[in-house]
């Protein structure tokens, strides 16, 4: 009888194994899409010169499901958010691994279009994949693919945009309309349809600029997962200042507000994976606006609070009715509610 | 009028009366708004909003959980359900540790998706947890009927609905609970209609307003109901004119009728409560999980000694009075139902009392 599949059209355990078959995958597909002059020596390691001595470093795992969604798929994110995680330090991102733990059965035209995401990812910020690793796990161990990118950055040495610098009196700016990468992604999940798309996107570009126009932005950090709240109540804890914010000032999509409200999730903690909070002194305010404004990631970046010496260490949410509650890290998973 | 405006109203009606007014609502969409909105902090003094019995999760007994945990170690079973249920606590484990020990346990949206699983995975049983009021019981009837017509022969439901009115009685009658008026659930309503609360006002003399689900809803029937109360009325009145009439979803409630029956029903907090629940009518008795799997021997249902979910859920103590609240009783670690549920008068009043504490 013959497979369901042909051999050939997915990935097998014998991709992973190291020989024969992973040089092929490799040198077909990440290769033909990936390669420069140091991925392509395929070396134990890479070896790089990097002569500025403040370096960032970080790493990420990708095991989201779906792995397609509007706007994306795993491959982009997995670059934009370890690229993202650099730019948050104030650092530009250079090099960037990439590790791949497959799931046999995985179609190999899938691979190819998250590769292809990969390669799109990486032209558009400049960085280069210089290190990487390919595993195939028996089918039914995986999620058809899970992606580890660590990427190197190379940080001013006067840069310093720790979480931990917010001061009373600074303003709380956000890049740009919230929830819309979680609820895009639930909205595929759950098969309903809508007009969402995922703000996923490398920030450097706009970062780089903001930092060159105001090179004392006090804090940056990018609200993932858990999103808003999670990013403010880390900064709120990290700098121990209070921070107040005005629900009404917050942008949001009318179609991520009605996923969120269908399903019962409070838009500040739904993840975002394009955003960027930006904290800053009072009177560096109008510049840094406007730097954010002026590029297309920050094209509706929004005043939406400031730090206060009040409840130190705690958010605080004007909220629209003229209300005050609390915003606080959500539990964990965000979860349907019954009604 | 604009909102603030409304607000101006509620102060200068409560400034007529000279004692503190409680209202209660019971409806876990009503706790989360009124979380969300910082409703509390716009109200004048003297009046309270309580949260009540309205979060099905909260208000369902050990029992069901535990019975639900046993299940899911039955090897081919699944357990479809709505989130909610995940993290609470049975007596020894929860559905999220079992599915960590490998159970398989389906979180849906909607109880369409329930059938659907066992549909797509005939080789599995998949039992449904019925968990829910009016609102969402014609949707699990409807899939009841749909199994039986299309013969879907590994679809189950343990069902743990329970019905509102009772409950709002049976608070009245316990004596302790001090409610001045109700904040009637406005989807709740939409199935059942607003007739049926008219032996509230009229047997009890407590002003009763259907509410939507909007901050601006629940301001105006504040505003409603303090009316009522300094014009010595108490009546039954619609707030939430555009999802709510007097005779309710007749569809919806032939569809409820069709499948359930009533039965007696136990509430966490609240103890047995006659006619509060929905039990599955015995032409349908094959898609009982019920009696497919009765309850084997069950755990003894272990009360955190200090823990006072029972009091919090009938509206006499508030989650500040708890011994165990923001100590061992955390979102993190909850001591009960009302701190796990994200719909759960603790779990708001969590966040809410680090404000309150300043």
């Amino acid at each position: 009888m013959k497979p369901k599949t042909e051999h050939g059209e997915v990935i097998l355990l014998s991709h992973g194994g190291g020989g024969i078959r992973t040089k092929q995958l490799i040198s077909k597909i990440i290769l033909a899409r990936l390669g420069n002059s140091i991925l392509e020596k395929l070396d134990d390691s890479a070896c790089l010169s990097i002569p500025e001595s403040e370096l960032a470093f970080t790493t990420d795992s990708y095991v989201i499901d779906p792995i397609f969604f509007p706007g994306g798929d795993i491959g982009k994110l997995a670059v934009c958010g370890t690229i993202n995680d650099l730019a948050m330090q104030g650092a530009e991102p250079r090099y960037l691994s990439l590790g791949l733990i497959l799931e046999e059965g995985f179609p190999l035209t899938d691979f190819e279009r998250i590769i292809e995401s990969v390669a799109s990812a990486v032209d558009q910020t400049g960085v280069k994949i210089v290190a990487g690793d390919t595993k195939v796990v028996e089918h039914g161990k995986g999620n058809n693919i899970f992606i580890n990118t660590a990427g190197i950055g190379i940080r001013h040495p006067d840069t310093d945009v720790h979480i931990s610098n917010a001061q009373p009196g600074d303003t709380v700016i956000i890049s740009g309309t919230i929830g819309d990468h979680g609820a895009a992604v639930m909205s595929e999940r759950l098969q309903l349809e809508n007009c969402l798309t995922s703000d996923t996107a490398g920030l450097w570009p706009m970062i780089s600029s903001l930092l060159q126009n105001v090179p004392d932005i006090h804090c940056l950090r990018d609200p993932t997962r858990g999103g808003l709240a999670t990013a403010l109540c880390d900064i709120a804890e990290a700098s121990g200042a209070g921070i107040r914010i005005k629900e009404s000032s917050i942008p949001t999509k009318r179609e991520t507000r009605g996923i969120c409200e269908l399903l019962g999730l409070d838009i500040l903690n739904v993840a975002n994976e394009g955003k960027a909070l930006v904290i800053c002194g009072q009177s560096e305010t109008n510049k840094t606006f406007e730097s954010l404004r002026s590029h297309p990631l920050g094209k509706d970046a929004a005043i939406i609070g400031r730090i206060t010496e009040q409840h130190p260490g705690m958010v605080l949410l004007e909220t629209v009715p003229g209300g005050e509650r609390i915003i606080e890290t959500p539990m964990g998973e965000d979860l349907p509610r019954i009604c | 009028m604009a909102l603030s405006e409304h607000i101006q109203t509620i102060k200068e009606l409560a400034a007529k009366l000279d004692r503190t007014v409680r209202v209660m609502e019971v409806c876990g969409t009503h706790t989360m708004t009124a979380f969300r909105s910082g409703l509390r902090s716009l109200l004048p003094e003297n009046v309270l909003l309580i949260s009540g019995p309205g979060c099905p999760v909260c208000v369902t007994s050990d029992r069901f959980i535990d019975h639900a945990i046993t299940l899911s170690r039955i090897p081919g079973m699944t357990i479809a359900t709505f989130g909610d249920m995940l993290c609470v606590p049975g007596t020894e484990s929860s559905l999220e540790k079992e599915r960590a020990d490998g159970a398989s346990i389906k979180i849906i949206y909607s109880p369409a998706d329930a059938l659907n699983e066992a549909v797509k995975h005939p080789e599995n049983k998949v039992i449904f947890l019925g968990i829910g009021f009016e609102t969402t019981a014609p949707t699990v009837a409807w899939t009841i009927k749909k199994a039986a017509e299309k013969r879907v022969s590994n679809y189950m439901v343990l069902c743990g609905h329970k019905t509102i009115p009772p409950a709002m009685e049976a608070l009245l009658r316990g004596g302790d609970t001090m409610i001045d008026g109700f904040m009637c659930p406005g989807h709740v309503s939409a199935i059942i209609g607003f007739r049926v609360y008219a032996f509230i006002s009229r047997n009890h003399r407590i002003p009763c307003v259907v509410t939507g689900f909007e901050p601006i809803d629940m301001i105006l029937a504040i505003e409603m109901i303090l009316t009522q109360i300094v014009e010595g009325r108490a009546e039954v009145e619609n707030q939430y004119t555009r999802g709510v009439t007097a005779e309710g979803n007749v569809s919806a409630l032939a569809m409820i009728n069709g499948v359930f029956e009533e039965c007696d029903s136990e509430w966490r907090g609240l103890g047995v409560i006659p006619s509060s629940g929905l039990a599955i009518r015995k032409d349908f008795s094959k898609y009982d999980a019920e009696i497919s799997y009765p309850a084997p021997e069950l755990p003894e249902p272990y009360r955190e000694r200090l823990c006072i979910c029972g009091d919090i859920l009938r509206g006499v103590k508030t989650p500040i009075e708890c011994g165990l609240f923001r100590n061992q009783c955390t979102p993190a670690t909850p001591a009960g139902a009302c701190m796990v549920s994200s719909e759960g008068t603790c779990a708001a009043y969590y966040k809410y009392s680090l404000r309150q504490a300043d």
